[in-house]
């Protein structure tokens, strides 16, 4: 069990809520994590004091803001900033359950592509929906470059209509798939301490290399559990700033 | 995915990947909808005003700080102005009395001299007047002495008494020449 990579992946019941049309929802472990995250979060931006000199928890949760607030103005126009609490929402919970999910024996509730996906489709209906509200009809102008040729612009028209769609799946895939890959390459070179230390003395020094790597494999699953959730983030604004200015 | 087929292989009736377990979808996504929305609500509702609130007040108040030490500055510098100007007004108000005084004093002064040499020169011409009678007086003495004189030397000569008239005028003759 222990050198099976894909366990960590497991969805447990922890116990059953209800049913919905015959479909059993329960509470998972999955769950468990997604509201550590957001107590996590929600003590780490309510907990902290509101001094004029701020300390160390509450540096954290004003340098969050004060990052995701110009990511958004950076990327999206000081219009992007009504969707400042979804943006912050979406960077927070995805780079705080990443952060939890490096603990070993945690669960990474990012890991699973129904969550990304269902993510994903948020910012995607957001957009959709926000710029058909804000510009009606001129939204699609999206879809239409200024300065294209007639004759090739049927071809980018198709080109710019299949990657908006294609949008909600490299978004939630590029985040699912980094967080998978990086907790089996983790649990594979984890897994190698243990069972070259299982060897006797000569697996004990083999076992160091491994243990090395997990270190530095670490290090950087921390360094991708931020840069994911502020690539997910800078994304969503990217998308938002269609909504809000359509034309390129 | 080689991992797919190496769990299946351990487990063999076990599901093949829990990532895409499809019973599995509905829990996580009534899960992830409370979990969303309630994270959304309390970072809407309570955390970003809060924190935003607390940068805007630290914002304010070290704008307020500094606008305070700007006008404090301001204040002592014009209070510095208004001590320069008071200094230099005290200063030509000093000397303008100085003149004032110095002047006073001058015309007392002139004033006393005039009065001294006024007096001086009354003294003096009294004493100028006192020299020329003594010297009148003097002066007729020896008239009177020389014609005695005169008389007397002539009487000795000659053994006459010569006349007093002619020899008032003799000796007035000399005495003139």
């Amino acid at each position: 069990m222990a050198a099976d990579p894909i366990h960590q992946f497991e969805i447990t019941k922890l116990f059953t809520i209800g049913h919905i049309g015959g479909q059993e929802i329960a509470f998972t472990n999955s769950s468990a994590y997604m509201f550590l995250s957001v107590a996590v979060i929600s003590l780490l931006m309510l907990g902290t004091g509101r001094q004029l000199i701020p300390g160390r928890m509450q540096s954290v949760a004003e340098l969050s803001y004060e990052f995701v607030a110009s990511t958004i103005r950076s990327t999206a126009g000081s219009e992007g900033m009504k969707f400042f609490p979804l943006i912050f929402s979406l960077f927070m919970f995805i780079m705080i359950s990443n952060f939890i999910g490096i603990i070993p024996y945690t669960f990474t509730v990012s890991s699973h592509l129904i969550v990304t996906v269902a993510l994903a489709l948020v910012v995607f209906f957001t957009v959709l929906f926000y710029g058909l509200y804000k510009n009606g009809l001129k939204f699609f102008k999206i879809f239409v470059p200024s300065g294209v040729p007639i004759a090739i612009l049927p071809l980018v028209m198709f080109i710019e209509v299949l990657s908006f769609f294609l949008r909600p799946v490299s978004h939630s895939v590029r985040l699912f798939a980094n967080m998978l890959a990086g907790h089996i390459a983790l649990k594979v070179f984890a897994s190698f301490i243990g069972m070259l230390g299982a060897l006797g003395f000569l697996g004990w020094a083999g076992a160091v290399l491994p243990l090395g790597l997990t270190m530095a494999l670490t290090a950087l699953e921390l360094l991708v559990a931020f840069l994911q959730a502020y690539v997910f983030a800078i994304l969503t604004c990217i998308y938002l700033n269609d909504a809000l200015h359509p034309g390129h | 995915m080689a991992t797919t087929a190496h769990t299946a292989a351990d487990g063999g009736h076990k599901a093949p990947f829990p990532p895409f377990q499809k019973d599995t979808f509905a829990s996580q996504l009534v899960s992830l909808l409370v979990a969303f929305v309630a994270l959304y609500l309390i970072v809407s509702r309570i955390a970003l005003p809060r924190v935003g609130k607390t940068i805007e007040d630290r914002q304010a108040a070290i704008e307020g700080d500094l606008a305070a030490a700007q006008k404090l500055k301001d204040e002592s510098d014009n209070a510095l102005k208004a001590y320069e100007s008071e200094l230099a007004a005290a200063r030509s108000r000093a000397q303008a009395i100085g003149a004032e005084t110095r002047e006073k004093l001058n015309a007392a002064s002139e004033a006393e001299r005039k009065a001294l040499e006024d007096k001086l020169s009354v003294k003096l011409a009294e004493a100028e007047k006192t020299i020329a009678s003594t010297r009148e007086t003097a002066m007729s003495n020896v008239r009177g002495i020389a014609a005695e004189a005169a008389t007397a030397i002539v009487q000795r000569l000659t053994g006459v008494a010569p006349d007093g008239k002619a020899v008032a005028s003799a000796v007035d003759a000399s005495l003139k020449g």
